[in-house]
């Protein structure tokens, strides 16, 4: 999906997920690793707060990576 | 029992554990057989004898790759064993990539021979293809009957080191691997024959295959982010609450679009997922853990971003075909191409 994304649109794309391996062989060109497979953007263990703030970290490493020209497949 | 000795590696839906909910359970070993052993052992008959299983769920292992295949490997290594088997996975993500990943370090640290059994599109396939025995299987367990005899055939020969086949004669994706064979003719003939064929129409098989390099080139970075448009698409299931497109929860047959105006936070109460590849106990208490809805919100009013777009879409990534993930990406494509977005989020699970 996320190629097609950035092949369509033509707009830089980000793949916020757990398992980085996979992202990779599929040919995501930004990869923001999350928090595991049933809450890529949370953890349940934490407070409401701490959670929010989790999750506002990754995706501001989203945009960060979608900020941020690469020349090949990047993790970031 | 006498025979050569195999270690299974196998997931805790196939050990009969349980499904998502049990998908976080730690390593562990059974002597003999679990679950798909039986018909293996069945198929090996007197010559070769599981002695021991070894049983991971497939999120633990997904989530600690790192700690999880060392632990993984003392418990194989404890059997003894001659050769090692894993799976088959189906069109199981998760599970693929954990018996791809456990027979590639078998291969290395034990030096044994090493076998699996996937459907082709299985994630686990392309990244393991080279370091072990990948056997073509049907997408899902009801082709564990056809699966079975071919992982068994293979692993007796490499058991018993006799000589294997090609790909195509023993049921196993290409390793990548050459292997020097004597021809009647020299192969600038071969070259004219294939050409001659090739210009009647007619089928001709490559001696030298190309590979498929299937990558796309990235775009260039935002320039400025607070005036971006930022969409939000998921393979992770998020869809309003009560599934109203009824997507399925696994080989989705289509896509949603869905309406994010005035919505600033996304709860139990108005979403949850669809998507039954994973434990959805936490998507569906806070759907904002897969779709953060409610911190692009915030980061929206503080100018972080220049606009969240307000149309979202979603499907569910477990077990849908490449094929059919292409398509609802075009099509996805298309419209947020329409809608002018600057830059897309992809979360999956």
């Amino acid at each position: 999906m996320i190629k097609e994304l950035e092949e369509v649109v033509d707009v830089p794309c980000v793949h916020i997920c757990t398992v980085v391996p996979i992202s990779l062989t599929v040919g995501a060109n930004r990869i923001d690793p999350a928090v595991a497979i049933p809450h890529p953007l949370g953890n349940p263990a934490l407070s409401p707060e701490d959670e929010f703030s989790l999750r506002r970290k990754i995706v501001e490493k989203a945009l960060q990576a979608l900020c941020t020209d690469v020349s090949e497949q990047t993790v970031f | 029992m006498a025979g050569i000795r195999v270690v299974h590696y196998i997931n805790q839906f196939f050990a009969g554990i349980g499904g998502e909910e049990k998908a976080d359970t730690k390593p562990f070993k059974k002597e003999g057989v679990v679950g798909p052993g039986s018909a293996l052992q069945a198929a090996f008959g007197e010559e070769m004898t599981i002695v021991g299983t070894v049983i991971c769920g497939d999120t633990y292992f997904n989530e600690n790759l790192d700690t999880v295949i060392p632990e993984i490997i003392k418990m194989i290594a404890g059997f003894n064993p001659q050769v090692f088997i894993a799976g088959p996975a189906f069109n199981a993500g998760r599970y693929g990539v954990a018996c791809g990943a456990v027979c590639e370090a078998v291969a290395r640290q034990l030096k044994i021979p090493v076998i699996t059994g996937m459907y082709e599109e299985n994630p686990g396939a392309d990244m393991y293809k080279k370091s072990a025995y990948i056997i073509k299987t049907g997408n899902s367990a009801a082709k564990m009957r056809q699966a079975i005899p071919a992982m068994a055939k293979l692993a007796l020969k490499l058991g018993k080191s006799e000589a294997i086949g090609t790909p195509e004669e023993e049921g196993y994706l290409p390793k990548g691997i050459r292997i020097n064979i004597w021809y009647e003719k020299r192969g600038s003939a071969r070259a004219v024959d294939m050409l001659i064929k090739k210009l009647r129409g007619e089928a001709f098989q490559t001696e030298y295959p190309m590979p498929v390099f299937d990558r796309v080139t990235p775009r260039p970075a935002l320039k400025d982010l607070s005036k971006a448009k930022i969409a939000l698409v998921t393979s992770g299931g998020i869809v309003p609450k009560g599934n109203p497109d009824r997507i399925e929860s696994s080989s989705a047959s289509k896509f949603g679009t869905y309406d994010l105006t005035g919505f600033d936070d996304l709860t139990a109460a108005t979403h949850e997922t669809a998507h039954g590849g994973y434990d959805p106990v936490y998507a569906n208490q806070d759907p904002d853990r897969v779709l953060p809805v409610d911190v692009m919100r915030v980061l929206e009013k503080e100018g972080v971003i220049g606009s969240l777009h307000n149309t979202y879409y979603a499907t569910v990534g477990n077990g849908t075909s490449v094929a059919n993930a292409k398509k609802y990406a075009h099509a996805i494509g298309l419209e947020l191409k329409e809608a002018g977005v600057d830059g897309i989020i992809l979360t999956s699970t």
